[in-house]
């Protein structure tokens, strides 16, 4: 009974590389559109938030390998599963509390 | 700073006649369990077959008695109580004082639920999940042992809070700030917070055990959406148990935070909030109420099946409508503190959610109807629980939804009609869940069948007192009378306490004909014996196993093509076909590791309530190094050799054959 044989695949030299790559310009932009400092505040929010977001799908496609194929959708649900419930309970926690708060003030 | 911590000989309540009593009581019969064990010399036969066993049906079995004993414990707590309010109306003070009452209710809540529900829950489980799905064992047979004795851990401690020190006062939830130092500095609450971190953290394990178990170990060919029904929503409430003790166990560990350490995070000064922790509290508390009931639903399920002859209608309806509750458990909490006043958005989006939970739960009321529409029901006992099922817990849904209205649950919160509707959801679902799934696969775990008569009878008493009790307990809450409360002085309410307290008493005799029931079940073994080891015709492969299951459960792993794996092997004329030849199994061995890590633990737990820090050490430096020792440990496993092997199978297919000769 081999147990690394089952379960994702661990990616290759390359992909690894295109993660890298990938990671370093998603972050460098970032960098620059605040060091410039030539947007507006809102553009440059949402810029970075955006990027991040994209990044972070960069990181579970080729470091953690999280794909949709046979062998990598279970652990694909799993993890879409844990964002998901770790996104309503810390979510709606937040407006719970913060509604609640208000509502004293 | 005494050596004992806080521990005195006060610590004892000598001044209390019931506990004292109920403490005697308890000691005798310890003593007559001991006396009878030395006497017929079982005590080798404890060890070594059920106390250290990784076996999962053993363990399940184990699990079912620690929940039986719960439910005496757990049921003694709440006749008590109705006892209590019968007597103390119309000003009168009855015969529990406000701080003994106090704790009984706390007791009652957390005893039924953590103690009782769910190691009945996870008892049945262990026993039938790895038979269904054609698995030799769980994936972490060890693990499951440690589990299980985790959960004993934590029942062992709940049950020393009644001899030495008091439990808490504070209602099952312990909300601060009366749960924090300032305002309960006793015992209580830390009794309440180790028994309920270690008994959280074996089922924590049990549900990653059972999650791997599911996918990993399914028999040759089954896919996901073949495994039965009953494996399905127990493997949904293993992903609420994944998902939601965690938050458990932070919460609790906050609180402990706040009571150990002088920290603030759900104090009245120093910036607190203690409706973080009412939040966090049932962030946890609703999925666990799911985690509850949906293994429940999956009896009903696989009874309703079995016992009209036919395919549940909708399978694949009633796995995804187990996972639309599982996913919406997590955003309808905040019905339970609708009054804490937060936003009327909050509390809106809240109530529609919940009533939306009614939907799934509705598409599995109507599978079950029409599984039974144009179906040959053989009424049994656990046919009974079902239908006793569908219409109690309808109606503690109906409740539910109307109690999911914010504007009516500003009128009800807090009063009995919120009592009886979670008693009607929980006794109506879960419980009689249970009892069926008891009764169903009584003959599978044990070799033999109940008594049928005495089991209808047990039911028709739950059923009937269920309703005597519970509802009395709407009308007054419609009436304004809270919970909680330890005496009365209303005329009107006084009617419907003393039918209540009837009810409670005819429940009483449900259960004292369950264990009569045991009694002359065990008595008359040898005449109702489960030769075959399909007693009902039955669908899966659970009953395609030997009555008690070989302990590798199958000699050779089945190959599935169909839902009902085992009917399908039937209408090929395969089921109980012999191999050529026999493989060695390979097994795990048993282990006192277990016991030595979980008490351990316990040892830890009792320190830190009475602030014994010396002995918290030890424990804690003990529970590594038994850990350690299991992890280097190398005779942990064995084969069962094919000669071996052969002579049971042979014995089994015996067996088969004579109660076939019998039928023609």
């Amino acid at each position: 009974m081999s147990h690394s044989a089952e379960g994702a695949a661990h990616g290759s030299v390359k992909s690894y590389l295109i993660g890298f790559v990938l990671s370093v310009v998603l972050t460098a932009i970032p960098f620059w559109i605040v060091m410039t400092g030539n947007f507006s505040k809102a553009t440059t929010f949402y810029s970075v938030i955006a990027l991040a977001v994209v990044q972070i799908v960069v990181h579970l496609k080729y470091f953690l390998h999280l794909d949709f194929s046979v062998r990598g959708r279970m652990d694909t649900f799993a993890f879409l599963f844990t964002a998901l419930i770790i996104v309503m309970v810390v979510g709606l926690s937040i407006w719970i509390i913060y509604s609640a708060n208000a509502m004293m003030m | 700073m005494s050596l004992l911590g806080n521990l005195t000989l006060d610590a004892i309540p000598y001044h209390e006649p019931i506990i004292m009593v109920t403490l005697a009581v308890i000691g005798v019969i310890g003593l007559a369990v001991v006396g009878l064990i030395t006497k017929y010399e079982k005590w080798g036969v404890l060890w070594n077959n059920w106390l250290t066993s990784v076996d999962h049906k053993r363990l399940g079995m184990m699990y079912i008695i620690l929940a039986l004993v719960m439910l005496i414990r757990g049921f003694s707590d709440a006749i008590m109580m109705r006892a209590q309010l019968a007597i103390a109306t119309n000003g009168s003070e009855g015969y529990l004082p406000p701080e003994h009452y106090d704790q009984i209710f706390t007791a009652h809540g957390i005893i039924m639920i953590i103690f009782m529900a769910m190691p009945f829950m996870i008892g049945l489980m262990n026993i039938v999940l790895p038979l269904q799905i054609g698995a030799r064992d769980v994936a972490f047979p060890f693990m499951n042992n440690l589990s299980f004795w985790l959960t004993a851990s934590g029942a062992v401690l709940i049950n020393i809070s009644l001899g030495l020190g008091e439990f808490a006062k504070t209602g099952w939830l312990a909300y601060p700030p009366l749960s924090e130092m300032s305002f309960s500095p006793g015992v209580g609450v830390d009794y309440y917070i180790w028994a309920l971190q270690i008994s959280g953290i074996g089922t924590l394990l049990t549900g990653v055990n059972f999650l791997v178990t599911v996918f990993k170990m399914r028999a040759p060919g089954m896919k996901l959406m073949q495994m039965p029904i009953f494996t399905w929503t127990c493997t949904w409430a293993n992903i609420l148990i994944v998902a939601s003790f965690p938050i458990l166990t932070a919460v609790l560990g906050l609180l402990t935070l706040d009571r150990y350490l002088d920290f603030h995070f759900f104090t009245n000064d120093g910036g607190g909030n203690a409706m973080m922790y009412i939040n966090l509290f049932w962030a946890w508390g609703h999925p666990e109420v799911y985690i509850l009931v949906l293994p429940a639903f999956g009896i009903f399920s696989e009874v309703i099946s079995t016992f009209t002859g036919k395919r549940l209608f909708g399978y694949t309806s009633m796995v995804w409508a187990s996972g639309a509750i599982s996913i919406l458990g997590f955003v309808v909490w905040l019905h339970h503190f609708f009054t804490m006043g937060s936003s009327a958005d909050v509390n809106a989006f809240f109530g529609v959610m919940t009533m939306i939970i009614a939907i799934p739960t509705g598409v599995k009321l109507f599978n079950w109807l029409f599984t039974m529409y144009r179906g040959r029901l053989r009424i049994t006992v656990p046919v009974l629980w079902t239908l006793g099922f569908m219409v109690t817990f309808s109606i503690g849904g109906m409740t539910g939804v109307l109690l999911a209205v914010p504007g009516a649950d500003y009128v009800l919160h807090n009063s009995l009609f919120l009592v009886a509707h979670f008693h009607n959801t929980i006794i109506g679902g879960a419980v009689f869940g249970y009892m069926a799934g008891f009764a169903f696969w009584f003959p599978k775990a044990t070799g033999f069948h109940l008594n049928e008569r005495l089991g209808k009878y047990s039911f028709w008493c739950w059923q009937v007192g269920f309703y005597v009790a519970f509802m009395p307990l709407y009308v007054l809450g419609f009436l304004g009378m809270t919970r909680r409360l330890n005496h009365t002085n209303n005329p009107d309410w006084n009617i419907w306490l003393y039918i209540a307290a009837l009810g409670a008493v005819i429940i009483f005799v449900g259960i004292i004909l369950q264990f009569v029931q045991l009694y002359v079940s065990i008595r008359d073994r040898e005449q109702n014996p489960d030769l075959d080891g399909d007693p009902w015709n039955g669908h899966t492969l659970e009953w395609s196993t030997a009555s008690p299951p070989q302990f590798y459960n199958f000699a050779t792993l089945p190959k599935v093509h169909d839902i009902d794996a085992f009917t399908d092997m039937k209408d090929k004329g395969i089921e109980y076909q012999a191999p050529d030849e026999y493989l060695p199994i390979h097994m795990p061995r048993n282990t006192a590791a277990g016991m030595q890590i979980a008490g351990a633990l316990g040892i830890v737990g009792f320190a830190l309530i009475w602030h014994i820090w010396w002995l918290a050490i030890v424990g804690s430096v003990g529970m590594v190094v038994a850990l350690i020792a299991r992890c280097y440990a190398s005779y942990v496993d064995y084969y069962v050799e094919p000669q071996e092997i052969a002579e049971i199978e042979q014995a089994h297919l015996a067996n088969v054959a004579t109660v076939k000769e019998e039928l023609v």
